[in-house]
Parts: structure tokens; C-alpha cells; sequence
């Protein structure tokens, strides 16, 4: 085997922006002066073909002709440049265009390669003019190019050849080990944290007596296997009894107290209490009234509904704040093309992806306090978090249609990576319902897409000090969108022709977390593990198991229909392998050879672990409203606009790619000139007809610091507002309209569990939690808007030391409305000059925990609170002016109030407009900056009004006109409040985050 | 009735719409894994139009469209033909090809575009924006009068507004020479225009720092013509960022968007002959 290497240089007349890039980058955020920097591709190829063919590989391929020059087992050399700056990937590290380099040499070649393993990689080669110290290069490396836990980085003098291969390497014998558990407590506890369980003495207990019982040792007995349990059961044990896969703390049994009113009660279930029943609730409203559009919650990857007779909507928002927080290019990343595949493994399978939304919750990018060993500046978080979602959404073709981005200086320790994918599914397959999910006895298990390899074994635990440089690293993972975008189109094409029978993601806790939960099903599986396609040798069997290598699903797949199966995966590059069967035999029976790696009870594996019991109180948190005088109102409106959590979002939306498959109706950003934002995003289902969904992310956190409960229902209401402000309507039992409303909650809070040390004030936060639950019981039931999948992430805490960083307690509300026709739909901005401009809806005096206080750096006592009445009677109106076609643009309010949503939805429509508030009782500030819920800001044309005002009555009033000056113009009790150009609250806005 | 082909597979991602486009004018589209091809189960020649769509091929790895570009020139069909011959063959015969954004990276990728010296020797490349990064954003292009491509030929319509959504659209001529062809005989048939219809190198007008702030080109015969902007994201009016404004300056504006023109002028041709 030999090893070349290939370099792609740049010819002298090519502007070179990756250099470039490099140049200001390093001088923008680290100071250094690198001089001039040539960037350059360097492939490493094993191969057996002699030079003079890969020479012409690379010069007729690699190669582009009119950028580059190539340098073959040498390293291009100039003499102004003192030093030099090369990135690779350690090995097992996903090479994505190593793969891609791979296939064209095959092409190229015309040979057809079957292994997995890697023999092209590829590295960038920096050349530095100045000769900068090694500290200098390794920050370069280190903090702005790459990530040592997934990165090769060599720096220093130039260097005439690359040496560096990063072939995986693994010594070890492959063998399945025997635990004893026979152990007293503390060595129980001891054994949990040796090989990394996370399990706590009660359920390591459990685990004890279950292997001890003499029902168990008899079947062990009787199969040949040894009394106590292989590594392998318990590790899936672990993996299976995981906080991630059992959601122990929302099912735990809560003993809350009320230190105010000296109420307490027990809640059994969180889960159960607040968010399933208010969906049982809901369903059996539509039910009983006829408009019956919920097929399935709570039990797949996602929630379905019903579009129409031929289609089903499927969608699912989660979390990805761990990874994100280590590597954030390939958490987020991860995240992105991880979330596709829950609807694409919903039911049978083979739905196709509709959109994307991604709410993104980061420290300021202008940060400039200390950070912790081991924690990443919120800038290089938020920059590689929002690249990972570039590539991972971008690459796979979905639009990302809304979003949100949220800053808040304890986010910056762990992040908030907030993915959500939608997918249309046939409603039928072959006259099968597609969003069923049968499998029998008998039927195969096959194993599509990526290959194994170590990929997430134990996640981010994975202590560095264990591994040496040929080791592949477990702790972080890179995606490969186009491995997914292939096995994507090949499995709505099988579907479609029903070869599956049913589908599963392979995520979290991978084989073992996928097979797992689908035996339970026919009730039992026989998984052959050495069956498994791995990325490279020597991974024992417990490994491959539950290594979360992404870009696989599971299939069910008839026996019969295997053969056809597999022939299609050729044409489409997908790899396929057959690794087991289901059954009924009531376990997990999982074999490597003639061995048996585990043999688990599925009903002990499944339903035995024990409860949780946990302690909240809650007591309303002193505050006071802070009075604040004189101000000036026209400075906080500017100084609003280029706040962080108000300004243009530009520079990041644009890098998604919001319109790709031409359906998208109401992007994030409209207007003549596209810079007017927009409340929820509009996407057709079809090219055939203009039927679509509106989709929206209600998300406050900051209000949880006044009161969590109102946190929870104000982002309920904001996420309902913002459908109601693009022309959505409420979804109503007792018609059978057939408009689906369909809600994801995502929880993401501190630790909430007490420890007297560790946790002091551990009671209050999950007291927190129970009143966000509240809520969201209250508000779900209320607008009649179920709960069709969720998520909760309980441990957000960055912790070095005696320090933690503790998140906020948030909720994300996720919203999709059916939109019967939407060329019905409305934008935010200002359309002519003339229309008369209307507030919807009542402002009160609730500026706590708003932008506007946030300035002067208080938080208020007087948090908005959701009055949902109102809120109905307002959004039904809203509707039927709509449906009236009174309306000519309409936008919500919400951070920083009416005077942030006029001045939007004036420079979005280029117009200006003066207002006239006559008369006031809450005062000015609040007039202008409260942030009270269900409002909008409402324009009509002038021979509209009448009729509109006759139907919102006392819901509206009218505030002033729309003009064609250059001029925003605020008067309130006869005093000019605001008076400022439209033109430089827009240039404040666009530089929020230029600075 | 005219029958498109639109290729697919390996990351290509606007395939969906680029065939909605035939469908909604009455053409008939078959949307095909580059795979069957190769492998024979059907032939570009059972089609008047082929249609290389926008997407990422391959991730974009090693230059957008370059392994796509490759698999066409070196990979064998399973009869052992080169798919680079038949597309000669299908030229040939009179037919038409058309690329967007990754489809028109391929083409010039292959040397199909602008192919003035007929060789399919690389005489121009798409490549970096000038501002380093993806961008999705809606320009002005105005058409090349008097072009040579039949995809144009319209003499009513003067120009279009399109989404462009790459990071590799930046177009680069190899010499003075082939940049004088291409103007002497209007090769580019699209420029990034401002808001009044001029040339325009500025960004974001211009969104890519293109040479000759071209977006689209054609081959000297006009049968194959490439672009960075996406007609086929423009086949509704609702797809524009300002449709709202403009309905209601103008209620009773066409539904149907700019962009499928583009569609309409070829199967006209095709219709034609």
C-alpha cells in the first residue's frame, strides 16, 4: 500500500476567500496579525495503483482547471511565508468529502468498492506570513479552525510533505464479559460510575435482584449463560433506563409545595398529569365533535395528523444542547439531520421532509467575561452552531422556514440547539395505513445507511486520557447529510412500493435504544451483532450495540420481500444488511457468533425501573417595578432596535436555505428589499394546490425569572399569535373544518433535582418546572391545541469546579396550523401609504422581564400576563377579518412592544407613519415597550375601516396612518414621544450583529 | 407532448419543482436516479429536455458539482458507453439541456458550458462567492437581447427576479480570449442587474462577484443553457418575498411567477418543431 498526497493550490490570479477569511478572522476576535494566508486541499490516498495513475486521478479530477494547481507528494513552497497551519481529522472522525473523494476515484476508475474503510482523507494546509509563536497558531487551530476533539492540528516552519494518516487503529479481542453484581451498596454505586451508567443505587439495586432472582437464573441456567449479567445487558440496561430514553423526572412522583398559600400536592407524573391528559382531553373534544384529525401521539418518533384522505402531517422538535455546547459545528449538525430522521421513521416510513425550524438559544456573541476550562466563547458556539445547521439543513434540501434566535448571557456555558423537522407521508401504502406500526414474529430486521463505528459510545464522558492518537473519538460526531439525503430518497421510493412494513430511527442509544423499543411490538427480537457493517475492526460487541454512529435506520422488512429491497438500495447507494429477525419469545435475545452477548426480559427491560420521587416549592421571588423617569423614549427605541434579541437576524437567515423545493409562501424575511421579518412561516404542502401550514416557536425565558408559569403560557400565546398574525384560525371541536393544530413542547431546565451541596436550591427550580406544566395544561386545553410530540432536556448546566452555569428554566413552544389557501395569508409590512394603522388587542402595564427594562438593566416586577379570553375573542376576529380581506398587513407584539412591531412593518414596507395616542393611563414607556400578549399591530385600507372597526369594536383602536415620509412620529397625551427617521432605526436594526 | 427528463439522486434536491414546472404547462416529467441511467433502465433519448436540477451533489466536497461532473465524464453505463457521449449524441439530435446552480456547475464543470472550443475542455468555473459564504436571497437579472438560447427567447420579457441560493456561484473565465467569445457571440444571457435593470458588480445585487456579472450562460448552438438563480423556485407568484405588496398594487397580477417562463419559451420550441 502506498501513501500520496495530493495538494490543490490555488493559481495566483484566484481570489482566495478561505484565506482571506482566516486573515480577518484571526485579527477580528484573537488580535493576531497573520499577514497574508494562502489556503490549500491536501488529499491523503492509500492506494496500491502506482504514481503516475494517481497523478492522473488527481489532475483530472480533483483538480478544477481553471483554479488550481496540483502538487503531488510535496508540499507547494514559498519563501514570503514563515509558517504554516494544517488541519486534518483524528481518526473515525467523519471525512464526508474523503467519501466523496473515494467515490469519484471509483468512478474514475470504473471499480466498485465494497469495504467502508476510509483511504482517501483530507486536511487543509495554511500558509502564514508572519511568523507567529506557537501559542498564536495553536489559538488559530484550536479556537477558530477546528476543535481538538475532533481535529489533527499541526503548525510551526513550512513543511515540504504531510506525514500525518489518520487510519483507525484498535487493539483488542473481541470478547463479551461476565459483571458480577452480587455486590453491596457502595460497590454497586462504584460499578454504576466504572462503566459509566449513570445509574443510582435503587435501580442498580433492581438490576441486582433481577439477575439474582431464581426465575432468571433458571432461563440463564437452562440457555447455557452465565448467572451474572455480560457487559452487554448492562449496558443496555444503562442505555435503556437513561434519563434520555425514560424521562425518570417527568414521570417522577412530585411532592409540591406553595410556600405562599401553604398548598401542597402530590403530582404522579408530570408527563402524565399535564401533557398527555391535556391532549386526551383535547382528542376527545374533536372526537365528540366530528372533526377528528389526530392519528397517533405520544407512541412513535412523532405525532401524526391528518392533512386530507391521501396525506398525513408528521413533525418532531428536540434538543441537541450537550454535543452543541462540546463541538457545535457537529452538535448541531448532528441535530439538524438527526431530527429528520424521527418523521422519516414514523409509522412505516418514507416521509418526505417539508421543512425545518431551528430556535437557537446562545451567551452574546460580544461576551467579555471569563470563560471555563473547556467552555467555548458564545461566538465560536453560536458561529459553528449556526454552520452545522447550514450544512445539516442546507445539504438535505429542506427549507428552514421560521426560527428564532434567543440571547441571554446563562446560555453561555450550554446553548440551546432547538431542531425541528416536518414530513407529508402518504396516507396509504398499498391501502395499509401508513402512521401503523406492524411488525410480527418472523419478519427481518435490516439495518440501512451509515456504517458502526465507536461514534457516541457514552457520549461527551469519554475521558481523553484513554485514548491515544489512532483511537477514533466517541465523544462528539460529525453528520453526513448526503449518506442521509440518499437513504432519504430511497426510502420514500420503498415505501412507496411497500417493501417496508415499518421503520425506526437508529439515534440515541442506537441499536440497542431502536431494536429495543420495536421488539417490544411483536414482543421479542434476535439480533445477530456480528451481522453489523462496521466503519472499521475491533468493536466488541456491546459497542456496536449502542454506538450511536449516525445517518441508520432500522427497517421491518418482510422476508419475501427482501430480495427487491435490496436490489433498489444498489441504485440508490445505500447500503443494506439483514441483522436479525423479531419474535415472540417475550425477550431481547442479541448473539455475536454462537455467543450470547444479552438475553434480557423485555418486560423487566422495559417497565422495571423505578420511580423517581422528587421534592418542589415554590415561593414567588420578591421584586418591585423600578420607576423609571424622564425617559427618552426615542433613544431606548433605537437602542432597542440593535439589541441583540430584537435586531436583524439577516446574516444568519440567509445562509439557510429557506425556499429550496419552491413551496415556501411567508419566509423569514418579505418586503420589497427583503428586510421586513416576519411572525410565522407559510409553506405549501404541494405544487398541485395552495393548501399549506403555518408554522411558529413561542419561546420567553426571561420571564421565568418573574414567573414561570407565565413564562410557560406567554410562549404558548406568542407561538398562537404568531399563526394568528400570517392569517391563521383557531382550531374549533365542534367543526368539522378539518384545520390541525399541531403543538411540540420542548422543555429545557437546570438541574432540578435538591442536593443540599450540590443543588441547594434545587426545590424552587423544579417548582418552576411543575408551574411551566401548569400552564401548558391550561393553555392546551383552552385553545384546544394538542400536544403531538415533545421533549425534555433536564441536566442544562455547565459545570467546572465550585462554578456552574445554569440555563434559564424555558420552554419552547413549537406550532404548525393547516392553512386552508394561502394566497390568503398576510405579511407584516406596511403596504400604502393612506392605510390606516390599528392596535389589536391591550396593552397593560407589564413591562417586567422586558427588552425595555432589560436596557437599563432591571427586571420589573409586572410580567405580561396571558389572558386567554381576551386572547380567543381577539384571535377569532383576527380570522374573520381575514376571511373578510380587511386586512393589509398585520405583525404580533412582542419584544420591545408597539413601538418595535411599527417600526418593523414600516422600513419592511419602506413607509413611515405617524400615531396618535390621545389618551393614556398606563404612561408612555409602558404604551410604547410593554410587552403585553395578544397584540397586533393591524394596517387597513382606508375604505376598510369602517368595516373593520365594527367588527373589533372595543378589541381595537386606531393609532395613526401609514405615510410615504421617512418618518416615524409617536405623539401620546399630546407630547411627541418619538420622532426619529425610519431610516436609522433600520440601519440600528441591520447592525445588531455586525458589531 | 413535450417530454422532460429530470435527473436526480446523490444530494440533487430541486427536483421536485424543477418538474412541477412542465407539469403546471401541460409537459409531461420524469424524475430519474442518475443510477437508472447508468445502469440503462431507460435513455436521455426517450426525452426532448434534459434537466439537470440545483441541489448539493456530493456535498458540494472537493468544488460544487466536481464528483457529479467526474461520475459524467469517467464513469462507465453499464453497456460500457461514457454518459458524456450520449449527451453528445442527444445535442445532437437537436435537444435541449438545461442546469441550475449545482445542474449549471455540472455542466461547466464537464465542459458543456460554454464548450466555444466544442472539446468539452473547461473554459470557465463557478466558484467561491466573493463574500465567502451561502447566501439564499432574491436578485434582479436582466436577459442578453438577441441571445442565442431558445430557454430566452422572448423579446417581451427583458428580465426576471430569482432567488440565488449558493456559496459556489461566482463565475471565473480561464482567458481573454474565451471572455471575448462569450460576448461576441452573447453567451451570457443572464446579468445581476440593480432595481433599475444595470449591470451590477455590487453586492448583494450582484451576489457573487461573478466576471461580466453574469448569471447565466449558454453554449454557442443555445441548446444548453446554465444558470445560478432559480427559475423553477419562481413558478407561483407567491414565491416571491414581495408578493403581497404586489397584489396589492396590481389585484388582478397573473398568479403564475417570473420564472416559468424559462419553461414555457422551451416547450414552445419544442412544441414547435
Amino acid at each position: 500500500m502506498n501513501t500520496y498526497t495530493i495538494q490543490l493550490m490555488l493559481k495566483n490570479n484566484i481570489p482566495d476567500v478561505t484565506g482571506k477569511a482566516l486573515e480577518q478572522d484571526a485579527k477580528r476576535y484573537f488580535n493576531i496579525n497573520t499577514g497574508k494566508v494562502r489556503a490549500s486541499k491536501v488529499f491523503t490516498i492509500l492506494s496500491d495503483r502506482p504514481v503516475k495513475e494517481i497523478f492522473d486521478f488527481a489532475e483530472q479530477t480533483l483538480k478544477d482547471a481553471i483554479l488550481h494547481d496540483i502538487y503531488m507528494d510535496k508540499l507547494y513552497m514559498e519563501k514570503t511565508f514563515e509558517k504554516h497551519l494544517y488541519m486534518a481529522k483524528l481518526p473515525g472522525v467523519t471525512d464526508d468529502e474523503g467519501v466523496s473523494a473515494q467515490k469519484t476515484y471509483a468512478d474514475y476508475f470504473n471499480i466498485h468498492l465494497e469495504s467502508g474503510e476510509q483511504f482517501i482523507f483530507t486536511g487543509e494546509y495554511y500558509y502564514i506570513e508572519k511568523s507567529l509563536s506557537d501559542d498564536d497558531l495553536q489559538t488559530l487551530g484550536n479556537d477558530l479552525l477546528g476543535n481538538p476533539l475532533i481535529n489533527h492540528i499541526e503548525y510551526g516552519k513550512l513543511k515540504s510533505k504531510i506525514d500525518y494518516v489518520p487510519t483507525v487503529l484498535i487493539k483488542s479481542d473481541i470478547r463479551i464479559d461476565k459483571i458480577e453484581i452480587d455486590l453491596g451498596d457502595d460497590e454497586l454505586i462504584e460499578l454504576s460510575k466504572n462503566m459509566l451508567l449513570s445509574l443510582d443505587l435503587k435501580e442498580m439495586q433492581t438490576i441486582k435482584d433481577h439477575f439474582l432472582s431464581a426465575e432468571t437464573k433458571a432461563i440463564r441456567k437452562e440457555l447455557g449463560m452465565s448467572e451474572i449479567p455480560t457487559d452487554c445487558e448492562l449496558e443496555v440496561l444503562g442505555q435503556t433506563w437513561s434519563e434520555h430514553c425514560k424521562h425518570k423526572e417527568f414521570n417522577a412522583l412530585i411532592n409540591y409545595k406553595d410556600l405562599d398559600t401553604g398548598e401542597e400536592k402530590k403530582i404522579d407524573s408530570l408527563f402524565k398529569t399535564y401533557i398527555y391528559n391535556s391532549t386526551k382531553v383535547i382528542h376527545e373534544r374533536f372526537k365528540k365533535g366530528g372533526n377528528d384529525w389526530i392519528l397517533k401521539v405520544f407512541n412513535d418518533n412523532a405525532g401524526v395528523v391528518k392533512i386530507d384522505d391521501d396525506s398525513v402531517f408528521i413533525w418532531k422538535v428536540e434538543t441537541h444542547n450537550s454535543p452543541s455546547a462540546l463541538d457545535p459545528y457537529g452538535g448541531a449538525l448532528t441535530g439538524i439531520v438527526g431530527v429528520n430522521r424521527d418523521p422519516m421513521g414514523t409509522g412505516v416510513g418514507g416521509g418526505k421532509c417539508l421543512f425545518n425550524t431551528n430556535v437557537l438559544c446562545f451567551g452574546s456573541p460580544y461576551y467579555n467575561g471569563e470563560l471555563l476550562e473547556g467552555q467555548l466563547h458564545p461566538r465560536r458556539i453560536m458561529s459553528g452552531v449556526i454552520k452545522g445547521i447550514e450544512d445539516g439543513g442546507n445539504k438535505s434540501g429542506i427549507p428552514t422556514i421560521n426560527g428564532s434566535i434567543v440571547f441571554d448571557d446563562r446560555f453561555r456555558g450550554k446553548p440551546l440547539v432547538y431542531c425541528g423537522t416536518a414530513a407529508v407521508m402518504p396516507m396509504y401504502y398499498n391501502g395499509k395505513p401508513s402512521w401503523e406500526k406492524p411488525i410480527d414474529a418472523g419478519d427481518r430486521i435490516v439495518m440501512a445507511g451509515g456504517r458502526i463505528g465507536k461514534d457516541g459510545i457514552h457520549g461527551a464522558t469519554f475521558s481523553s486520557l484513554e485514548i491515544d492518537e489512532h483511537s477514533p473519538r466517541s465523544a462528539v460526531q460529525i453528520g453526513s447529510p448526503i449518506t442521509q439525503k440518499n437513504m432519504s430518497d430511497f426510502m420514500e421510493k420503498a415505501a412507496k412500493m411497500g417493501l417496508l412494513k415499518s421503520s425506526t430511527d437508529n439515534g440515541a442509544g442506537g441499536l440497542s435504544s431502536s431494536i429495543g423499543e420495536l421488539a417490544e411490538i411483536p414482543g421479542g427480537a434476535v439480533v445477530e451483532l456480528d451481522k453489523a457493517p462496521l466503519k472499521y475492526h475491533g468493536l466488541q460487541p456491546w459497542e456496536i450495540f449502542i454506538s450511536e454512529s449516525q445517518e441508520r435506520m432500522s427497517f421491518v422488512v418482510e422476508p419475501d420481500k427482501k430480495s427487491v429491497l435490496f436490489a433498489m438500495a444498489k441504485d440508490f447507494e445505500v447500503e443494506l444488511t439483514d441483522i436479525g429477525y423479531f419474535t415472540n419469545s417475550g425477550y431481547l435475545d442479541i448473539r455475536y457468533k454462537d455467543e450470547r452477548a444479552a438475553y434480557l426480559d423485555l418486560d423487566f427491560l422495559h417497565n422495571a425501573v423505578p420511580k423517581k420521587y422528587m421534592d418542589a416549592e415554590w415561593k414567588a421571588p420578591k421584586l418591585e417595578e423600578p420607576g423609571i423617569v424622564d425617559a427618552d423614549h426615542n433613544d431606548i427605541l433605537l437602542k432597542l432596535m440593535g439589541s441583540l434579541n430584537i435586531c436583524s437576524k439577516d446574516p444568519v437567515i440567509r445562509v439557510f436555505d429557506h425556499e429550496v423545493k419552491g413551496k415556501t409562501i411567508v419566509k423569514p424575511l418579505m418586503g420589497e428589499d427583503g428586510n421586513a421579518p416576519q411572525d410565522a412561516g407559510i409553506i405549501r404542502i404541494d405544487h398541485k394546490d395552495y393548501t399549506g401550514v403555518a408554522v411558529s416557536n413561542g419561546i420567553l425565558p426571561r420571564y421565568g425569572d418573574i414567573d414561570a408559569y407565565e413564562m410557560s403560557a406567554g410562549s404558548f400565546d406568542e407561538a398562537i399569535r404568531q399563526i394568528i398574525a400570517v392569517g391563521g384560525q383557531l382550531p374549533n371541536p365542534n367543526k368539522a373544518d378539518g384545520i390541525f393544530w399541531t403543538l411540540n413542547d420542548n422543555f429545557c431546565v437546570p438541574d432540578s433535582l435538591y442536593h443540599e451541596e450540590k443543588n441547594p436550591d434545587g426545590k424552587y427550580k423544579l417548582a418552576q418546572l411543575v408551574r411551566m406544566n401548569e400552564a401548558l395544561y391550561d393553555m392546551a386545553t383552552y385553545f384546544n391545541i394538542p400536544l403531538t410530540s415533545g421533549k425534555d432536556s433536564m441536566k442544562n448546566d455547565f459545570k467546572k469546579g465550585n462554578v456552574k452555569i445554569s440555563v434559564p428554566p424555558t420552554i419552547l413552544y413549537s406550532m404548525v396550523a393547516k392553512i386552508d389557501d394561502v394566497r390568503k395569508t398576510l405579511t407584516s409590512d406596511f403596504k400604502e401609504a393612506g392605510d390606516v394603522i390599528y392596535q389589536v388587542g391591550k396593552t397593560y402595564n407589564e413591562l417586567g422581564g422586558s427588552e425595555c427594562y432589560a436596557l437599563f438593566d432591571v427586571l420589573g416586577a409586572n410580567v405580561p400576563k396571558v389572558r386567554k379570553e381576551d386572547a380567543k375573542r381577539i384571535y377569532d376576529k383576527m380570522a374573520k377579518a381575514n376571511k373578510q380581506e380587511l386586512i393589509a398587513s398585520a405583525h404580533d407584539m412582542s419584544d420591545g412592544g408597539l413601538a418595535v412591531a411599527l417600526a418593523e412593518s414600516a422600513f419592511g414596507g419602506k413607509k413611515g407613519c405617524s400615531i396618535d395616542i390621545s389618551k393614556t393611563e398606563i404612561g408612555a414607556l409602558a404604551e410604547l415597550f410593554s410587552e403585553s400578549h395578544s397584540r397586533f399591530v393591524v394596517t387597513v385600507s382606508p375604505d376598510k375601516a369602517n368595516k373593520f372597526e365594527a367588527l373589533f369594536q372595543d378589541d381595537c383602536n386606531r393609532l395613526g396612518k401609514v405615510n410615504d415620509e421617512d418618518e416615524m412620529h409617536v405623539i401620546i397625551d399630546g407630547k411627541d414621544v418619538i420622532q426619529t427617521k425610519v431610516r436609522d432605526l433600520h440601519e440600528a436594526w441591520s447592525n445588531g450583529l455586525r458589531k | 407532448m413535450v417530454k422532460a427528463l429530470v435527473v436526480t439522486g446523490f444530494g440533487i434536491n430541486c427536483e421536485e419543482e424543477m418538474a412541477a414546472a412542465y407539469r403546471l404547462l401541460g409537459a409531461e416529467a420524469t424524475i430519474l436516479h442518475l443510477n437508472e441511467l447508468f445502469q440503462e433502465r431507460d435513455s436521455i433519448h426517450n426525452y426532448d429536455i434534459l434537466n439537470f436540477p440545483g441541489g448539493f451533489s456530493f456535498g458540494d466536497d472537493i468544488g460544487s458539482a466536481k464528483v457529479l461532473a467526474n461520475k459524467f465524464k469517467f464513469k462507465k453505463m453499464r453497456s460500457g458507453k461514457l454518459f458524456i457521449d450520449e449527451i453528445t449524441q442527444f445535442l445532437n439530435d437537436g435537444k435541449y439541456i438545461i442546469g441550475v446552480c449545482n445542474g449549471f456547475q455540472a455542466l461547466v464543470k464537464m465542459g458543456l458550458l460554454p464548450n466555444i472550443g466544442g472539446t468539452y475542455e473547461q473554459e470557465v468555473t463557478l466558484t467561491n462567492n466573493a463574500s465567502g459564504k451561502f447566501e439564499d436571497r432574491w436578485v434582479h437579472c436582466s436577459i442578453t437581447p438577441e441571445n442565442p438560447t431558445p430557454f430566452l427567447n422572448d423579446p417581451e420579457i427583458k428580465g426576471m427576479d430569482l432567488p440565488v441560493r449558493h456559496g459556489e456561484g461566482k463565475l471565473i473565465i480561464r482567458d481573454e480570449e474565451i471572455r471575448n467569445m462569450i460576448l461576441e457571440k452573447k453567451l451570457n444571457v443572464m446579468t445581476y442587474t440593480d432595481k433599475n435593470g444595470e449591470p451590477t458588480a455590487e453586492y448583494p445585487a450582484n451576489p457573487n462577484g461573478s466576471e461580466l456579472n453574469c448569471a447565466g450562460l449558454c453554449d454557442v448552438s443555445g441548446q444548453v443553457f446554465g444558470l445560478m438563480p432559480h427559475p423553477e423556485a419562481y413558478l407561483s407568484l407567491y414565491n416571491h418575498p414581495d408578493w403581497a405588496g404586489k397584489k396589492r398594487a396590481n389585484p388582478d397580477i397573473s398568479e403564475d411567477g417570473e420564472g416559468l417562463a424559462v419553461f414555457k419559451n422551451i416547450i414552445k420550441k419544442i412544441g414547435n418543431k
